[in-house]
């Protein structure tokens, strides 16, 4: 009677918590049915029974087409480029973190950390219409050029297709900087202080204690981060190179989620966007095992 | 609640443990090593701060000048007349009720399913409890992928559905982590004597749980209204019915078109002869910009109140986890 009782409570636990689970299930296990869209040849008002089947002929398309596999090849350029430059300068938020935290004026301290997160918590649409105001011809920076006397003509800062991988970083990190740093600033916190006494003890100088002390015990947070940045190498997101492209720095913008995109919505070919979607959905996954299996071996911890 | 809830970022004791740890004898190289941090660190907050102060002066100056880029430090010839013309533009009351309407259901439903399953799967007893709790969490590292998704979306009728903005974010893994850790900080102790009381899951979960979650569940209110309130590839992807824009669809509109929106407002005012002067005359910056700040303004009202709640709450969620 009570085993039978137990049991039933703990199912009746589970029969709360189902409606949820599924909601969760349409709105993030069920688009995955969206991929046989790759195998047909769908055109929007004709519905998919209607459809031919057309087996893996838009894959095939991906490699053989020489015009598209040049537009993929710049698509996945631009991709690693923009991942690139974000995984090489992964390491910003914790020196960040570590400076902040020396820093002993404690009114300074915490007025830069709430500055520097604000623009955490704005959207990509309005950071790009603080750009165009600071940045289009008629913007402040080309005023203030102008007042200064150094141009005659204004400077089109966001029609270049030049440094366009460096300005999307700088954006980036204009926008996350402050806010990635927090995570390290609890790390540091949660540093022993004996470590710090010892260090004292023995003479260490500033750098020395960073060196020693604070940065050791940063590296398994890092890394943590790290993995999951490359896991996520392929997903950069739509949001900010849509607001940002234009007919200038198409090119070197378009990186997988826009391109996808923009050949779904712009140009109507959805089997092949879908397909294209799936292998990058593909590639993540196994991107996002191997490197929780390498966590795994070297650090003998998943990050999954 | 007592005092310390009106610490500011870092707790009080956390501080001067801070302090001493960064106590150090100042040699010659150190205090040039401070004057760097100093610089730096100031640079980069004024980088952060300056476009938002010099799109406000602008709004508010003479806009024949900030239309040539002339505003770059003080407002000039201080005028209030865009915010008053910009109001008149027809739909962007309506956005700006999407707006509100999605970000208080979105959030209230965000916040309640996150409490609610944070609590759940914290029960062990649950039937198969490890599994639904990486059915929930897996999904924060995989997606089908845009198009799929809008599909998906398509064919469940939720395109061009209010809807649409609020179903999908209802259950939200990375914040029903946030609250199951916090619950699993608390005392067993105080759920098991009031399950010998007699109360149910129910009752545990309304009466004990959700008065002790509550700075937990503030900080995932305000991820959740500042995500509702940001949205934008949502509006993008699911809605042409100009009823449920957004305000960041329409912003992002105005960006592209304001041109055709001045001409608009100013030909609604070439009746009232007052208005016309050239300092009040709407040009293509001059609405732009005034759109911007109503649309970053209730964020700029909410941030400095609630900063230090959600700054504490990833730190505990980080610690923990």
């Amino acid at each position: 009677m009570l085993t039978y009782n137990k049991r039933s409570t703990s199912f009746r636990k589970f029969l709360y918590i189902s409606p949820f689970m599924v909601l969760l299930f349409i709105f993030a296990y069920y688009p995955l049915y969206g991929w046989v869209y790759a195998f047909f040849d769908y055109t929007p008002p004709i519905p998919l029974s209607k459809s031919p089947f057309v087996g893996l002929q838009w894959f095939r398309s991906l490699v053989e087409n020489q015009v598209k596999v040049d537009q993929l090849l710049q698509v996945i350029k631009n991709t690693f480029g923009m991942s690139g430059l974000t995984l090489l300068f992964s390491w910003l938020p914790m020196v960040f973190a570590i400076f902040l935290t020396e820093i002993k004026a404690v009114r300074f301290r915490k007025f830069i950390q709430t500055v520097t997160t604000l623009p955490n918590f704005i959207s990509w649409v309005l950071v790009y219409s603080l750009a165009f105001s600071m940045f289009s011809s008629e913007g402040v920076i080309n005023g203030m050029l102008r007042q200064l006397g150094l141009t005659d003509a204004p400077i089109l800062f966001l029609q270049s297709s030049d440094h366009v991988w460096l300005t999307m970083w700088m954006w980036t990190t204009w926008k996350a900087l402050g806010w990635s740093a927090i995570l390290y600033i609890a790390a540091i916190m949660g540093i022993d202080d004996s470590l710090y006494e010892a260090a004292h003890v023995d003479g260490a100088t500033r750098m020395q204690v960073i060196r020693h002390v604070v940065l050791p015990s940063m590296l398994p947070t890092y890394f943590v981060l790290l993995m999951l940045q490359i896991a996520s190498f392929l997903n950069n997101g739509l949001e900010q190179y849509f607001v940002f492209q234009n007919a200038f720095n198409k090119d070197s913008i378009q990186v997988l989620d826009l391109y996808v995109y923009n050949l779904a919505m712009g140009g109507g070919s959805y089997s092949v966007s879908v397909a294209i979607s799936m292998l990058k959905s593909l590639i993540s996954v196994v991107l996002l095992f191997s490197v929780n299996g390498l966590s795994k071996m070297l650090r003998g911890e998943s990050i999954v | 609640m007592s005092e310390h809830a009106a610490e500011p970022v870092l707790e009080p004791v956390r501080q001067s443990r801070l302090d001493q740890k960064t106590r150090y004898k100042l040699s010659a190289t150190d205090k040039f090593i401070s004057v760097v941090i100093y610089t730096l660190f100031s640079l980069f907050a004024l980088i952060c701060v300056y476009p938002f102060y010099s799109i406000i002066i602008n709004t508010i100056s003479a806009n024949d000048i900030s239309a040539r880029g002339d505003v770059v430090f003080f407002p000039k010839h201080i005028h209030f007349q865009n915010y008053i013309d910009v109001f008149k533009i027809p739909g962007l009351g309506h956005a700006a009720l999407v707006s509100l309407g999605r970000t208080v259901i979105g959030t209230s439903l965000t916040v309640g399913a996150s409490a609610f399953l944070g609590f759940m799967f914290s029960q062990e007893d649950m039937w198969a409890r490890k599994f639904w709790y990486r059915f929930t969490v897996i999904t924060m590292f995989f997606s089908a992928g845009i198009i799929p998704w809008y599909l998906t979306m398509r064919s469940l009728h939720l395109t061009n559905n209010f809807l649409a903005y609020i179903l999908p974010t209802v259950v939200a893994p990375f914040f029903i982590i946030l609250v199951k850790t916090f619950v699993e900080s608390t005392p067993k102790e105080l759920q098991q004597a009031a399950s010998i009381d007699g109360a149910g899951t129910m009752t545990i979960f309304f009466r004990i749980m959700l008065p002790i979650c509550k700075p937990i569940l503030a900080t995932v209110a305000i991820f959740a209204a500042v995500d509702q309130w940001n949205s934008f590839q949502d509006t993008l992807l699911l809605v042409t019915d100009s009823n449920l824009y957004s305000l960041q669809f329409i912003l992002y509109n105005y960006i592209n078109q304001a041109s055709s929106l001045s001409t608009m407002v100013n030909l609604q005012n070439a009746g009232s002869t007052a208005m016309s002067s050239l300092s009040t005359k709407q040009t293509t910056t001059s609405i732009r910009m005034t759109v911007t700040i109503i649309v970053v303004a209730p964020i700029l009202l909410i941030y400095p109140i609630f900063q230090r709640f959600f700054v504490k709450g990833i730190m505990i969620g980080a610690v923990k986890g």
